[in-house]
């Protein structure tokens, strides 16, 4: 299992991090984020998993993050800040399992040996 | 050239406030299964007649995304136009084994787990291109799944309107709550599309939010 700190990410671009992410979980590697991926990243990795797909090699990717805390306020608006991703978890469908999850946590079951 | 197009989409537009008459391009996303293609059907019958999409306990029946234009819905004394865009379910895994458990033989499912992969791509690429989502939840499911945070994530970040339906009321296990509680910060009307039940508040929900 690899966690990646919110500084690392910082200085990565989207294109980068969604690379460095897939080459993790394609070899049966846990990747948890401290700082998350904004919305528009974690939607581009989706994308990007969905052309890697192969059939008995890679099924895809298991992903949770929280739902957003909340809405931009207006002070956010005027100093242009933009919603930060949360901590997420990403990694192979056929390894990592959400158990259940809710605003305040995420329980997963991670399988190993398969 | 372009200021006299200016002045014809601006004076368009005015027109369109006059008359309370818009037009939006809205998309159905959802994970599989969750009654976005029931639910288009259930539009469109409701208000031009004809079927959207073909409807099937397999997931992922629908693996291109299909568009009806002009689809006027009058509901709290205004009308709209909608181009109604039924996607492909959004998915972050698909696995042909999965087919195989509803009875498809290895090829099928081999086939449709490549055009599934390329129906999520495609529900991807249609959220740049769209005025506001309608997005559909299974309501005897549990709402904390990443297709849903991802969805909401995006609409938010791109400041564009969101409807959240919860779907299969008409089904004893439905807990609508649950979706609301996970989504305080968002409309949500519970419906059966398959039923029709509930399906006026939608539409009053649709004319408010996109009209």
């Amino acid at each position: 299992m690899d966690l990646i700190s919110g500084e690392k990410l910082a200085n990565m671009t989207s294109m980068e991090k969604i690379r460095l992410i897939l080459d993790k979980v394609k070899t049966g590697k846990i990747v948890v984020l401290e700082s998350g991926l904004t919305p528009d990243e974690e939607v581009r990795l989706i994308e990007m998993t969905m052309t890697e797909i192969r059939v008995d090699e890679f099924s895809g990717i298991e992903i949770e993050s929280y739902p957003s805390r909340k809405e931009l306020s207006f002070l956010d608006r005027i100093f242009g800040r933009s919603l930060k991703g949360r901590m997420t978890v990403i990694g192979p469908a056929n390894q990592l399992r959400t158990i259940e999850k809710d605003q305040y946590q995420i329980s997963t079951k991670v399988s190993v040996g398969e | 050239m372009g200021v006299f197009s200016g002045f014809r989409e601006s004076l368009g537009a005015w027109i369109g406030r006059i008359f309370k008459k818009k037009r939006a391009k809205i998309g159905l996303y959802g994970p599989p299964n969750s009654g976005k293609t029931t639910l288009a059907n259930r539009i469109i019958k409701d208000w031009s007649g004809g079927v959207m999409g073909t409807v099937s306990p397999i997931p992922h029946e629908t693996r291109r995304a299909v568009r009806k234009e002009g689809v006027q819905i009058n509901a709290n004394g205004s009308s709209i136009q909608l181009d109604i865009v039924d996607t492909p379910g959004m998915a972050t895994k698909i696995d042909f084994k999965d087919f195989m458990a509803f009875g498809l033989d290895e090829v099928e499912a081999k086939r449709r787990a490549k055009e599934a992969t390329e129906g999520v791509i495609e529900a991807i690429k249609w959220l740049d291109d769209l005025d506001g989502v309608l997005l559909i939840m299974d309501a005897t499911e549990d709402p904390y799944t990443q297709v849903n945070v991802t969805v909401i994530g995006n609409m938010e970040a791109r400041k564009l309107p969101l409807v959240i339906v919860a779907n299969k009321m008409d089904r004893p296990d439905a807990f609508p709550a649950r979706i609301k509680a996970a989504f305080p910060q968002h409309s949500m009307v519970p419906v059966s599309a398959l039923e029709g039940t509930n399906i006026e508040e939608l539409y009053q929900a649709i004319a408010n939010h996109f009209g």
